[in-house]
């Protein structure tokens, strides 16, 4: 099992702010102690995402990268670091490269996981049974809407870890971590026996510490690292301290 | 989901998990009102006396002699507010009300889904923000006024193309974070399930009035249906009583100005894009691609999936015409008959005018005058004569 208990995973778009730095930045989140990277494809259009990851994919878009090199840092990335690996990606993305490729060629690079956020359980019938044939974890988000029945049927088919979103909206940098939170992990543990790493808002250290407290696997942080990218030239050292500062121990 | 969320091939639910449980709210709701004799009655009434429903049927004579065939016009362009919107909204936001909703958001392209969403929101007191591209709120300035005279806040969009497509993206962002206290009323028959189904249902009115009308008038069904498409809500609203007919369909999209083009169905491939599975203006990485329209309602690289299914099945016939021959047959309309049809309904009457040697003395054309084209003055000025 590639992805365990206190969990700390950074997320960052492959290519941004080009693909020359998106490696020197992937490079670092692999070796600041990190236990896993959540790296997400650069979308157009991505429904899931607030002002600063939408940033973050349009810098990558206008630097120039595609589908194929954002394959391409992965292949660079995994001469590096053996580190598990959960992509993030939108539907229309992996539907255009072909699903079967797609999943092929993420077992060609050694991904460990694959996550589509607008793909939900009702229509995720073949991407399951790609991710199945090629051995590659599908990933399901779980939200505060999600009921207890719709719970039991995603353990039925889901794999790696849970992403559980526990605030209301798109991704983007929150103050604290509501008291319901706590309640939602373990509803979420109760109903299915897999990690649960708790994204969308988490932005310290300290919350890194609260929802393990609470209970949940794993945290997953995002726009809080993406927002300090802002230029061509980001502050490196700046983001590799941050990334360190997440870690627990 | 309890309802087909498909159409053939397409349409689907392709939306994040946050907001699946939102939907389903929404179907349940919209099975029971579908049913629903009282929701039904006033329905009906506010169409009939706020909205002005039956629009009239009417034949164009002077189009007709140019032509060399009788066209008629469904006249959604009398409808309050000028345009077939209104249709989709006083079900929407009837629904929304019966669903104790207490705020209700919306995009608009062109304005028009927008002012027909925030006079139905004044009269039932209900809050609207509604969600535009900073671009559009440029071009379509009357209309801006006219949904704050009602009391919506206008957002502008600066996100991508600052259009209708990131107008939606702007809805479904902030809908995601008040799924449980907001309606969104979306304006075409895009979107996830149940949106598709949902606005079809609430717009095939038109074309149930116009199969009466003019079978009373002809005794006989029109040879030919035709309708701009943007989304797709005008057309499949007139199409879907003719379905089952001998009747040829013609949707008519966005040619744009040569190099960038509104032309989802005829030029796009499929994909998945804000909910559904559909045809799409992207890139070979399935990156989206901007539209680009004359007429604002016709800027959208998607497209409702129904005529994704209505193109394969081709039950369904879809073309194009540029900025320049809509403009051209805003100007004529004007003229000939003294009607200003919207830009967006321009492109359907641009077709039959470029094509009028298709047609032959027997035949009868039905197109859909989705809009009235008061909006457009100021911009057809701008292109000047
Ligand atoms: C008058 C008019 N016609 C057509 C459209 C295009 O929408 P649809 O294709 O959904 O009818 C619009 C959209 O704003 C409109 O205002």
């Amino acid at each position: 099992m590639r992805f365990g208990s206190n969990f700390v995973m950074p997320f960052l778009v492959l290519g941004d702010p080009n693909y020359s730095t998106s490696l020197k930045l992937l490079r670092i989140a692999a070796e600041s102690g990190a236990n896993a990277l959540e790296l997400g494809f650069a979308f157009s259009d991505p429904i899931a995402d607030g002002p600063i990851i939408q940033a973050a994919n349009y810098r990558a878009l206008s630097s120039g990268i595609t589908t194929e090199k954002s394959f391409m840092l992965l292949k660079e990335l995994r001469k590096h670091s053996d580190i598990p690996i959960s992509i993030m990606v939108s539907m229309n993305m992996v539907f255009r490269y072909g699903i079967a490729k797609f999943y092929n060629k993420c077992k060609t690079l050694g991904i460990d996981a694959v996550l589509c956020p607008d793909c939900p359980l009702e229509e995720i019938g073949e991407l399951l049974a790609e991710s199945k044939k090629n051995k590659i974890y599908q990933v399901f988000m779980v939200a505060p809407s999600t009921s207890s029945k719709r719970l039991a049927e995603i353990s039925k088919h889901a794999s790696g870890y849970i992403y559980l979103v526990t605030v209301r909206g798109t991704t983007g940098i929150r103050k604290s971590i509501s008291k319901e939170v706590a309640g939602l992990i373990k509803k979420t543990k109760s109903s299915i026996n897999l990690p649960v790493y708790v994204g969308f808002g988490i932005s310290s250290r300290q919350h890194v510490k609260q929802v393990i407290e609470m209970g949940a696997d794993g945290a997953i942080c995002g726009s809080a690292i993406v927002k300090m990218i802002k230029a061509k030239n980001p502050p490196l050292e700046k983001v590799r301290k941050f990334i360190k500062s997440l870690s627990l121990d | 989901m309890k309802l087909r969320t498909k159409f053939g091939a397409f349409g689907g639910i392709y939306i994040p998990e946050m907001m699946v449980a939102a939907m389903e709210d929404v179907e349940k709701a919209f099975i029971r009102c579908r049913k629903d004799r009282n929701f039904n009655n006033k329905l009906s009434g506010l169409l009939r006396d706020y909205a002005g429903r039956p629009s009239p049927l009417y034949l164009a004579e002077n189009f007709s002699r140019d032509i060399g065939c009788k066209v008629y016009f469904k006249r959604e362009d009398l409808l309050h507010t000028g345009a077939h919107k209104i249709n989709n909204t006083l079900g929407q936001v009837m629904l929304a009300k019966q669903m104790g909703k207490k705020e209700i958001i919306a995009e608009t392209g062109a304005g028009q889904h927008g002012v027909a969403t925030a006079v139905v929101c004044a009269l039932f007191g209900l809050s609207l923000k509604v969600f535009m591209g900073a671009k559009d709120i440029e071009r379509q300035k009357p209309n801006v006024y006219r949904m704050q005279l009602c009391g919506a806040e206008v957002v502008p969009v600066t996100a991508g193309s600052q259009t209708l497509k990131d107008a939606v993206n702007a809805a479904l962002r902030y809908f995601l974070g008040r799924v449980d206290t907001c309606y969104y009323v979306l304006g075409s028959v895009v979107g996830p399930h149940p949106y598709p189904m949902m606005v079809q249902h609430f717009q095939k009115v038109i074309g149930n009035e116009a199969r009466r009308q003019i079978l009373a008038r002809e005794g006989r069904l029109p040879t030919h249906v035709i309708a701009c498409v943007g989304g797709g809500s005008n057309a499949i609203g007139i199409f879907d009583a003719f379905l089952r007919d001998k009747v040829r369909l013609i949707g008519v999209e966005a040619g744009g100005n040569g190099k960038k083009h509104g032309k989802t169905l005829s030029q796009g491939e499929v994909g998945i894009f804000q909910g559904s599975k559909s045809y799409v203006l992207q890139n070979k990485d399935g990156q989206i691609e901007e539209a680009h329209s004359i007429s604002a309602g016709l800027d959208y690289p998607g497209v409702g999936p129904v005529h994704s299914f209505l193109k394969e099945s081709k039950r369904a016939m879809y073309t194009s015409a540029t900025d320049k021959e809509a403009l051209h047959a805003f100007h004529y309309l004007s003229r000939k008959e003294g009607i200003f049809p919207a830009l967006e309904s321009s492109h359907a009457i641009a077709f039959v005018l470029r094509n009028r040697k298709m047609f032959s003395s027997n035949d009868i054309l039905l197109i859909s005058l989705s809009g009235r084209g008061d909006k457009d003055i100021n911009q057809v000025l701008s292109f000047g004569k």
